[in-house]
């Protein structure tokens, strides 16, 4: 229970997808200024995190390891989340419609993101196991729905405020990015202490 | 647009193409692609300058190829069969790389595989690659790889001068007077946003528009116009649909 927290924490805080670890900044950079979009994209992105996560582990564990294939791992992978978001947006569109309705439209847009491929890469990288993993990419949709909902909010009020013409728009949120940053860096010190 | 025409272009023309990349369409500052490397690997010029040469090797081998294949490939399953090719090369460089530089592999460590998904490199077979003759691909490619290695190198220097004191891992700077915070996270994203803004206003000077990201979810990437157009035309099917 102890390791679970504490992965789900430093998934969340200390390794926030977007501010330290630098995935899914498009996403972050373009959705992220109405909350409504903001919430959605961060939802349908942590469903597919997740179920990619459910897929990709035993094809690599099962099939990728015991062939000794690892070298195909970033190819078959990335192939993986395509072929999924693919078939779960159409499964969507004819069983769940509402559900279709509310994140059908960020669908084809997660393919490319960088941050289903990170993820299922990082859980390779470092050897998780199945329901770690799934843990794992749980806490790194969740943190990147916390990004993407604390910027929404920030970014209408940035707005609003008087600064020189040429910081206006993405210099002046990467500013913004940078701060809460340094202020993410604050929490490896209480994932320390916390859980040791 | 038919190839021919295309093989009528001048010197000129290709020059341009390979020139456009570098600065004016400078794919980090200038059309905001592939953020997410040229934040995370961009704090040593070592990190930088070998995440920009795989890059390249990747961007210019990829848009060679898709270019030879822009005639063959579908044009409903181009997009998977233009992220088989890229993953086939990064997938090569990762070899490569893990054969020959252990160091650099794991400096590059979970960007190097994300390579696959950087903007740039589907972005310019989306834009580029994919209507142009293969000579005007692999020039394409090269402009764009030299201007992401640039942006990459021109990061770094400041990123590593600062935070580390040092430039390739020579230090320069005496050890207290470094400043922690551009070798952290916080410090690429301030030193990415501060370089934008004055290439904003150097675009501004020279009458050029801003640099930005169109209002839709991928930012940047060219794909999302193509994935944003088919949805909107499900939509309007749906919506007939419905009505009829």
């Amino acid at each position: 229970m102890k390791e679970i927290l504490s992965i789900l924490f430093i998934a969340i805080l200390v390794e926030n997808y977007v501010f330290i670890k630098f995935l899914g900044i498009c996403p972050f950079l373009g959705v992220s200024q109405k909350v409504d979009t903001a919430v959605g994209m961060s939802a349908a992105v942590i469903f597919v995190m997740v179920l990619a996560t459910i897929v990709t582990w035993p094809i690599n564990h099962f099939i990728l390891e015991k062939l000794r294939m690892q070298y195909l791992q970033t190819l078959v992978f990335i192939l993986i989340i395509a072929a999924l978001v693919q078939i779960v947006e159409t499964f969507m569109k004819k069983h769940m419609v509402s559900l279709y309705q509310a994140l059908g439209i960020y669908l084809p847009l997660i393919t490319t993101n960088c941050i289903v491929l990170g993820v299922v890469v990082l859980n390779v990288q470092r050897n998780y196991g199945f329901f770690t993993s799934i843990i794992n990419s749980l806490g790194g949709g969740i943190g990147f729905l916390l990004a993407m909902f604390m910027f929404s909010g920030l970014r209408s009020k940035i707005d609003e405020a008087d600064i020189p013409e040429f910081f206006e728009g993405l210099p002046i949120t990467l500013l913004a990015a940078g701060l809460t940053a340094l202020s993410f860096q604050g929490f490896v010190g209480v994932a320390e202490n916390l859980f040791k | 647009m038919t190839s021919k025409d295309n093989i009528k272009s001048k010197k000129s023309e290709a020059l341009d193409v390979f020139r456009r990349g570098l600065i004016r369409e400078n794919p980090v500052f200038r059309l905001v692609l592939g953020m997410c490397s040229s934040l995370a690997v961009s704090s040593t010029l070592i990190g930088s300058l070998s995440m920009g040469i795989a890059v390249l090797i990747v961007l210019v081998m990829s848009n060679i190829i898709i270019s030879l294949l822009r005639n063959v490939i579908s044009d409903s399953i181009r997009i998977p069969a233009y992220i088989t090719v890229i993953a086939g090369f990064v997938s090569v460089v990762e070899m490569l790389l893990q054969a020959f530089s252990t160091e650099i592999y794991d400096l590059l460590g979970i960007y190097l595989p994300l390579i696959v998904v950087n903007c740039i490199i589907l972005g310019r077979a989306e834009g580029f690659a994919n209507k142009n003759p293969v000579g005007m691909a692999a020039l394409d490619g090269l402009g764009m790889g030299f201007g992401y290695i640039i942006a990459m190198v021109s990061i770094a220097f400041i990123r590593e001068l600062l935070g580390f004191g040092s430039l390739f891992g020579i230090p320069i700077i005496p050890e207290e007077y470094h400043i922690l915070l551009f070798s952290m996270p916080a410090g690429g994203f301030i030193v990415v946003g501060i370089m934008m803004a004055v290439s904003n206003k150097i675009a501004e000077k020279l009458g050029k528009p801003k640099a930005g990201l169109k209002e839709d979810a991928c930012g940047g990437c060219p794909v999302a116009a193509h994935c944003q157009a088919l949805r909107s035309n499900d939509l309007l099917a749906e919506g007939s649909e419905e009505a009829n």
